[in-house]
């Protein structure tokens, strides 16, 4: 426990002093931040009570990347293997990693809903006891993706590659970028069976939809990231390699296939009996229909 | 004295990697308080038997025991007892050498002071300095200071000095020579043979896998039979059973081009060497001559030589 507490000091102090950090956990989030609600929302207040989900999403989510990328970077340049000699386990540092990336998402999600306060003038945030959970778990959940991805990749250039393909559909395919009602029905289909979806959704009901945490469709969000949360930490932990030449087992991939599953069932299942493309399109007519009615020149400030 | 049991035993170890068969039948004890040494070219299984008696990697045959462990089965346990200074090993860029210090001293139930480990190894000045931002020597210097943060009972050593100038290779003699004094119990690794004259005070010589030949560098050495080296470099080449035959030649081979000779009496072989040469019609490139050491046991041993 105190290993995991000295780690997870030391992984913050390092990120802080990383200029990559700068950009993943600053620039990024704020640049989505002040696109979304001064371009698309056009600073309205309801407007960008709208966007703030899918903001806050994207800064959740991208932690996945820069920790897939210090992990791998560690085992490459043999910063592990030094770990490796000392009494520290995998779970050490494994958990270490999801509780120091914690640690600095927070304050800039904080920051984008103390923006969207003073200067865009939201004054109402929906469910903020069941909008912290979604944020918690969510960020927990990519952040242990992230630590698959660098499980399963052997080089920094491999876990860049997969990195890009695992963060295109989730921004596109999940209403992150696209409001999910803006996307044709094929593609909602899709969306059903990324866990981003859920974690985008969820946020946009507790936030814009003022939904509680007993609601239908959060518990659906937060129980399946929950449970991908729980299989993916699972699997990192027995996938982790210390040592740069020890590359990565075959059943690795069969394994990462089982994480899959509990999306694929539950797409099905939305897509059957389900309501969340439904629910976004209504959350986005509520939110059209006073704008359509007082025309452009709403001055933004 | 009473004879303690080794605080370290292998016996019969094996490792392979896929076809590579790495570690083939390895056995050697090391008494506490002793300095022991594996000599051996790259790539001889030196390494991944060090990484089998720290509980890196798995074994895959035979056994062997550390500090009274098994470092597969009680891996967790054995590394509160040992201290390391792998190779191709690094810090994160961004550390600073205190904070380093700090860090992996917290790892451990027994620890040293940081503060008089880092006055030791000379580091002071650079307490605040980023890893990224040390030379090799420092880096060498803050990989053993580490290694003694729990004042372990075994200490591991893999190829302490390789990529150093000769300079900061001594810098690091002194280091080890010191821990010698202090009677730590250190397994150290090398394919330098200065390096294990100098500072063990037991050598395995090692090659592909096995121990060719185990003793103090004394011994080893007077195996040899206590020869001196003569190595020439001839302009024709010359059927080395000729060269067996010079006066008090123990052993001749050829080696890379040129001929090394073992002789009991250096001077008589010489003359006895031009004299047979100008019968030949041969002539003598180069001639160097060296006292016996462990690398001669190596040649013999292997028919190689111990350089990259």
């Amino acid at each position: 426990m105190r290993n995991f507490a000295t780690l997870t000091r030391m992984r913050i102090q390092l990120t802080l002093r990383n200029r990559m950090f700068l950009f993943f956990s600053v620039i990024m989030p704020f640049g989505f931040f002040f696109l979304y609600a001064g371009v698309f929302a056009k600073g309205q207040p309801a407007g960008v009570r709208f966007f703030l989900g899918p903001v806050v999403a994207l800064a959740v989510m991208g932690s996945f990347w820069g920790l897939s990328a210090a992990l791998v970077m560690f085992r490459e340049q043999g910063i592990l293997r030094r770990f490796h000699v000392t009494p520290v386990t995998a779970s050490d540092m494994l958990a270490s990693s999801i509780v120091a990336n914690y640690v600095l998402i927070f304050p800039t999600v904080l920051l984008q809903f103390i923006f969207a306060r003073t200067i865009f003038h939201v004054t109402h945030f929906g469910d903020i006891f069941a909008t912290f959970i979604l944020i918690s778990i969510g960020n927990i959940a990519f952040a242990s993706l992230g630590l698959v991805v660098a499980s399963v990749t052997n080089t920094m250039q491999e876990t860049q590659v997969i990195n890009q393909l695992i963060w295109l559909p989730l921004i596109f395919l999940s209403g992150a970028t696209f409001p999910l009602a803006f996307l044709p029905k094929v593609v909602q289909k899709v969306s059903l069976f990324l866990p981003a979806t859920y974690l985008v959704q969820g946020l946009s009901r507790t936030i814009f939809g003022s939904a509680h945490i007993w609601e239908h469709n959060v518990l659906i969000s937060l129980g399946s990231l929950v449970c991908w949360a729980v299989l993916t930490f699972f699997l990192s932990a027995q996938l982790f390699r210390w040592e740069p030449e020890v590359k990565v087992p075959r059943k690795a991939k069969l394994l990462v296939l089982a994480t899959i599953i509990p999306f694929l069932l539950l797409g099905f299942w939305e897509n059957t009996y389900g309501n969340i493309p439904a629910q976004a399109q209504s959350a986005l007519d509520s939110l059209s229909e006073p704008t359509k009615s007082a025309p452009s020149p709403d001055a933004p400030k | 004295m009473f004879m303690a049991t080794p605080i370290i035993q292998v016996e019969n170890l094996v490792k392979s990697y896929g076809d590579v068969h790495a570690v083939r039948g390895v056995s050697f004890t090391v008494d506490e308080g002793e300095v022991f040494g594996l000599l051996g070219p790259n790539g001889a299984g030196k390494t991944s038997t060090v990484e089998i008696l720290e509980g890196l990697r798995d074994l895959d045959g035979g056994s062997v025991s550390v500090c009274g462990l098994d470092p597969q089965r009680d891996s967790q346990a054995l590394k509160h007892e040992i201290g390391a200074a792998l190779q191709s090993t690094s810090l994160p860029d961004k550390l600073r050498v205190m904070e380093a210090l700090r860090l992996f001293a917290s790892f451990y139930k027994r620890r040293r002071n940081p503060e008089e480990l880092l006055k030791r190894f000379g580091l002071e000045e650079k307490r605040n300095t980023f890893y990224s931002q040390l030379s090799g020597g420092q880096k060498q210097r803050l990989a053993l200071a580490m290694a003694l943060l729990n004042d372990p009972k075994v200490l591991f050593f893999d190829e302490p000095t390789a990529g150093l100038d000769p300079q900061v290779r001594r810098e690091i003699y002194d280091i080890i020579e010191e821990l010698k004094r202090e009677k730590k119990t250190i397994v150290m690794t090398t394919h330098y043979i200065e390096e294990a004259e100098r500072l063990c005070d037991r050598v395995a010589i090692v090659d592909h896998g096995k121990v060719v030949a185990l003793g103090t560098p004394r011994e080893l050495k007077s195996h040899s039979g206590g020869t001196t080296r003569i190595e020439v470099r001839l302009a024709k080449p010359e059927p080395d059973g000729a060269l067996k035959k010079l006066e008090g030649v123990a052993d001749a081979r050829e080696l890379d081009g040129a001929y090394v000779i073992h002789s009991h009496r250096p001077p008589k072989t010489i003359v006895d060497l031009v004299k047979h040469l100008e019968a030949e019609g041969n002539e003598l490139v180069s001639l160097e001559i060296a006292s016996p050491s462990l690398e001669d046991v190596f040649i013999e041993m292997t028919g190689r030589r111990l350089r990259d």
